[in-house]
Parts: structure tokens; sequence; C-alpha cells
């Protein structure tokens, strides 16, 4: 799903409970981590709930990042779906290239990627970009 | 229910203008007191007055404004001092919150009387607040830190007092209301066991003064802490209490302009209380603020103020206890104050956070700065829903409801 594709999805939805069902049902549907991943070097600091998340590039050239991510809060496991549907799996230079904010903002979602460090989420995407730069 | 302390709840209502706001189109429904109360109209006039028509430095310039600044702030002391029935203002001491003054204590009190041998004993309810500062002095001079266990159903272990209170204890540092378990510690009576030991005795306030009447002479406190941000009050104020022959004796915490009597090429000799300890240009607008957040609390009363929040905790325990899979922390009724933390099953406590603030209720989610707390009943969160004197069974109804449709939501 591209993010041209997800703003569509969203902008059926009117009310903030189908978004949040919407988020979740994306969470659940998010490439299970191997539990011995969930340790404290994969995990981002947030004192609301805890994320986790790792990077394998593939042998390509440029390669491509392949996260796999997961969160104990149902929210915030949609909202790392709706980040790896635009950064997962891309090179690194499309990663830096892409303004995950902007479609945040899109979404109706921006209040969940404030630099506030109460859900780990942004500390994610600053994880991923990172991983990008590298 | 009575309905005497709820119709005038509902009166108070006007006295706080952000409780107009809408959340989302929404009526705000703000529970989340135990971080920090609103403000009503009383302390904002006088901040504004403040800066429009008083401000200046204090205890310095021979000009009207210095004299009118000093005034009002050495009034607020004088405010706060009756409030908690401190014999003296000069005991009063400010300071930027409760976590300041914990430090405070730690690094004037401890470094004066703390060494290797000694312990100083606090609980597994603590706040972090009270933890870390004993964590990192520890660190430095030796002593032993220990713990008073917490039960299952919330309490302070006191049977295990016996053997934890002895003559090695030099301090006993508590919470007087759990911030997370809404425990009332009963601290008279904590306070005399540990007087009886010659400890001394720190009380950490920040969840009882705003919510209860507290005296500390009543008490007996060797030391009362407590923020301002959460009794109607600006951030950035706090209080010290101490006993004043503590107090005289301790070296000052920090160094600067205010605090000293004379300072030479030579050395330093410190100010009187309570200058000693307010090195620099202290909160001055924050402290008046808090005066008047004092004022309008005396004014309403703190025993109503309690009465209150005591009869909103009697219709919200069992409304929350109906809903299926919800779990309270903490004990019964009868012993706490007006906070409820909980868990609802399978749904996590900031998803829970996430759809209250959508339906426009404010709850916290988290460790609520207990980490220990938290593990000792083996969950990494909760929600905590915590009243104050302008909330109504009303909003225990919203909150209630939207708890219900969050189970909805995250139900499988």
């Amino acid at each position: 799903m591209s993010a041209e594709e997800l703003i569509e999805d969203f902008s059926f939805l009117e009310t903030w409970e189908e978004r949040f069902r919407l988020i979740v049902e994306m969470g659940r549907e998010l490439e299970p981590m191997d539990p011995a991943d969930k340790v404290d070097a994969n995990r981002m600091l947030g004192c609301q709930s805890r994320v986790w998340i790792t990077c394998r590039p593939t042998d390509e050239n440029p390669p491509r990042l392949h996260f796999v991510g997961d969160s104990d809060a149902q929210i915030v496991k949609g909202l790392i779906a709706v980040v790896f549907e635009v950064y997962n799996d891309q090179t690194p230079q499309t990663i830096l290239d892409t303004d995950i904010r902007a479609l945040f903002a899109e979404l109706g979602l921006a209040n969940h990627l404030t630099p506030s460090r109460a859900n780990g989420l942004n500390s994610m995407v600053e994880r991923i970009r990172a991983f990008a730069a590298e | 229910m009575k309905t005497t302390t709820l119709d005038r709840a509902a009166a108070l209502r006007a006295d706080f203008p952000i409780l107009a706001r809408k959340i989302g189109g929404r009526r705000l429904v703000y529970l989340d007191n135990g971080a920090t109360s609103q403000k009503p109209e009383p302390v904002i006039r006088t901040l504004d007055d403040y800066y429009r028509f008083h401000n200046a430095n204090v205890h310095r310039g021979a000009h009207t404004l210095s004299e009118e600044a000093t005034t009002l702030y050495e009034q607020a002391r004088l405010h706060i001092a009756r409030f908690i029935n401190a014999p003296s203002d000069t005991q009063v001491i400010y300071t930027s919150g409760t976590t300041e003054s914990i430090n405070l204590v730690a690094n004037t009190w401890g470094r004066a009387n703390l060494g290797p041998g000694d312990e100083v004993l606090i609980t597994e309810m603590e706040h972090h607040s009270n933890i870390v500062p004993w964590h990192i002095l520890r660190d430095q001079l030796g002593f032993t830190l220990r713990y008073v266990p917490v039960t299952d159903d919330g309490l302070l272990d006191e049977d295990a007092l016996d053997d934890l209170l002895t003559e090695r204890t030099k301090l006993f540092s508590f919470i007087h209301v759990s911030n997370v378990l809404g425990t009332v510690n009963p601290a008279a009576e904590l306070t005399a066991r540990a007087h009886a030991v010659g400890a001394k005795v720190l009380i950490d306030g920040a969840q009882s003064v705003p919510h209860m009447p507290v005296d500390v002479q009543a008490l007996d406190a060797d030391f009362l802490v407590f923020s301002g941000h959460k009794m109607c009050g600006p951030t950035g104020i706090g209080v010290l209490y101490g006993k004043r022959e503590l107090l005289e004796a301790m070296p000052p915490f920090k160094g600067g302009g205010e605090m000293i009597r004379d300072v030479k090429m030579s050395g330093s000799t410190w100010a009187d209380l309570p200058h000693k300890f307010e090195a620099g240009t202290p909160p001055i607008a924050q402290a008046i603020g808090l005066g008047a957040a004092v004022e309008y609390l005396t004014g309403i009363g703190m025993a109503w103020v309690h009465e209150h929040e005591q009869e909103l905790l009697a219709y919200a325990y069992p409304r929350l206890g109906e809903i299926e899979g919800l779990r309270i922390l903490g004990p019964g009724p009868t012993r706490r104050s007006g906070l409820i933390s909980f868990i609802l099953d399978d749904v996590h406590p900031h998803d829970l956070a996430a759809v209250l603030d959508q339906a426009g209720v404010a709850v916290r989610a988290g460790h609520h700065c207990a980490q220990p707390l938290h593990d000792r009943f083996g969950i990494s969160a909760s929600a905590r829903a915590s009243f104050y004197l302008y909330n109504t069974p009303e909003e225990v109804d919203i909150l209630c409801a939207a708890l219900e449709k969050a189970q909805d939501i995250f139900a499988f």
C-alpha cells in the first residue's frame, strides 16, 4: 500500500472511532516480531508504552531496509504499521526523502507523532531515519 | 449521596476558565489532577496583576515596586505557613516543587548526617522523586537504603516496620498519599514510630496537601514537601517545610545572591531562614500565585475539598468496579484518596488514554513515575483518574462510558 492509498483509505473514515479501528486492524496484520528481539537494545524510549524495532538490510545495491516492529499498546502498534507502509523495504535514500510527518498530518494522526516522549513513536521514526543514514 | 458538596462543586467550576474548553467538540472532563490541577480565576488574576502592576526583584531595591513585590512575596509565605499550620513563616522554604524540596533535604541534611552504617528508610510506593535522590546520595555516601514493603491490597506493611525501623535508621521518608494506589498512609502514626527510634521524618505531601487538611504540628513532621501546581497554583513553585532546629543546622543547598549575610574574599556567611535556602532571584510571581491558590483553597475549606473528593470516590469506585475486566489498584474505598488507578483486561493503558482523549476525558497513563511499585504488582503501566474539587459525578459517568467504548474498540 502506498501513502496515496493510505490517505484514500483514511479519507472514507469520518469518525475518530473508525480511524482507531482501522489503525488497530493494521497493527494486528503487522509481521510478528521474534520475542528474542524484544530486548533493550531494540527498544525506544517512551514512558507510556513499549516499542521495539529491528532493521535488516537486503544484499541489493542499494540495499532495501526491512523493518520489524512491535508495541504492547495496540494504537502504537497500528501506527508502526502506518509508518512501515511507507518506509518498509525501501532504499535508504527513499526513506530519507519521505516526510512521514506530512503523511501523519494528512491522515489526521499528527498528534501521535509529537516530540513528546510519551509513546515512543517519534523515537522510532528517528531510529528508522538513523538506520537509513548509516 | 448528599447533594451539598456536589452543588457547590458545580458552582466552583465557574472559577476555572479552562473547564469550559471543548476537546474535539466534546466537553473537557479533566481527571488528571494528580499530575497537575487547573487554575482558578483568582490565581490567574493575581499573576496578571503582579506582572501588570508590581513586578520587581524582591529584597533588593529601595523603590516602591520592589517593596510591593517583596510584601506580596512574603505575604504569600505567611498564607502558606498558616495553611499547613507551620509555627513560623520562616520555616516555609520556597523551592521549585516537591522534587527540589526532597533533593534539598538529601543534599544538605543528608550530606551532613548520613554515612556508612546509617540507613534511610523509604517505601515501595514512593514516587521516583523520593527514590532517585536517595539512590544518588547512597552511591556517594555509602549508607543503606531500605524499603517498607507494600501489601497485596496496597497498604504499607506496618508489621515489617518493627524490623525496618532501628537505631540505624536516620531518616524515614514516605509518601503521605500514594500517587498510584491512592493509599492514605497513617502519617502521624508512622512519624511517631520513626521518632521512637530517633529517626527524622520527611513526608511527601504532593498528593495530600492539595486534597485534605494537613497540619505539620499535628503530624510532628520534621520535613513536609509539596508542589504548588497540584493545588491550584502555578508550576515552578513548591515548598519545603522543616523544623526550625533542623533547618538552622543545615548548610545551604545552592550558593548565590540573596542567601548570604556577608561575602568576603576569604568566605561567606549565610542569611537567616528562610533566605539561606533561596539563592538567586526566586520564582516571585509563582510564589505570589501559590499564595493566592492557598487563599482560594482556604476560602473553600480543605475539609470540604476532602469530603467532596471522598463523595466522588464513593460514587466512582463501585461504578468502575462494575466494568467487566477492570481491576482497581490499591486499597478499598475507605483508606484512599480521590484517585483511582486501574488496568483493563486486554487494553493497554496508553490505548485507553488515547480513546478517552477522543471522548474529551483527560487521564494519566503510564507508570506514573513509580516503576518499582508497578514492578511490585507485576504490571508495566496503569491508567489513573484523579479528582479535584471541581469534578462531578456526571464526569465519572462520562469516564465509564468512554471506558466501555475503549473495550469495544480493542476487543478481539
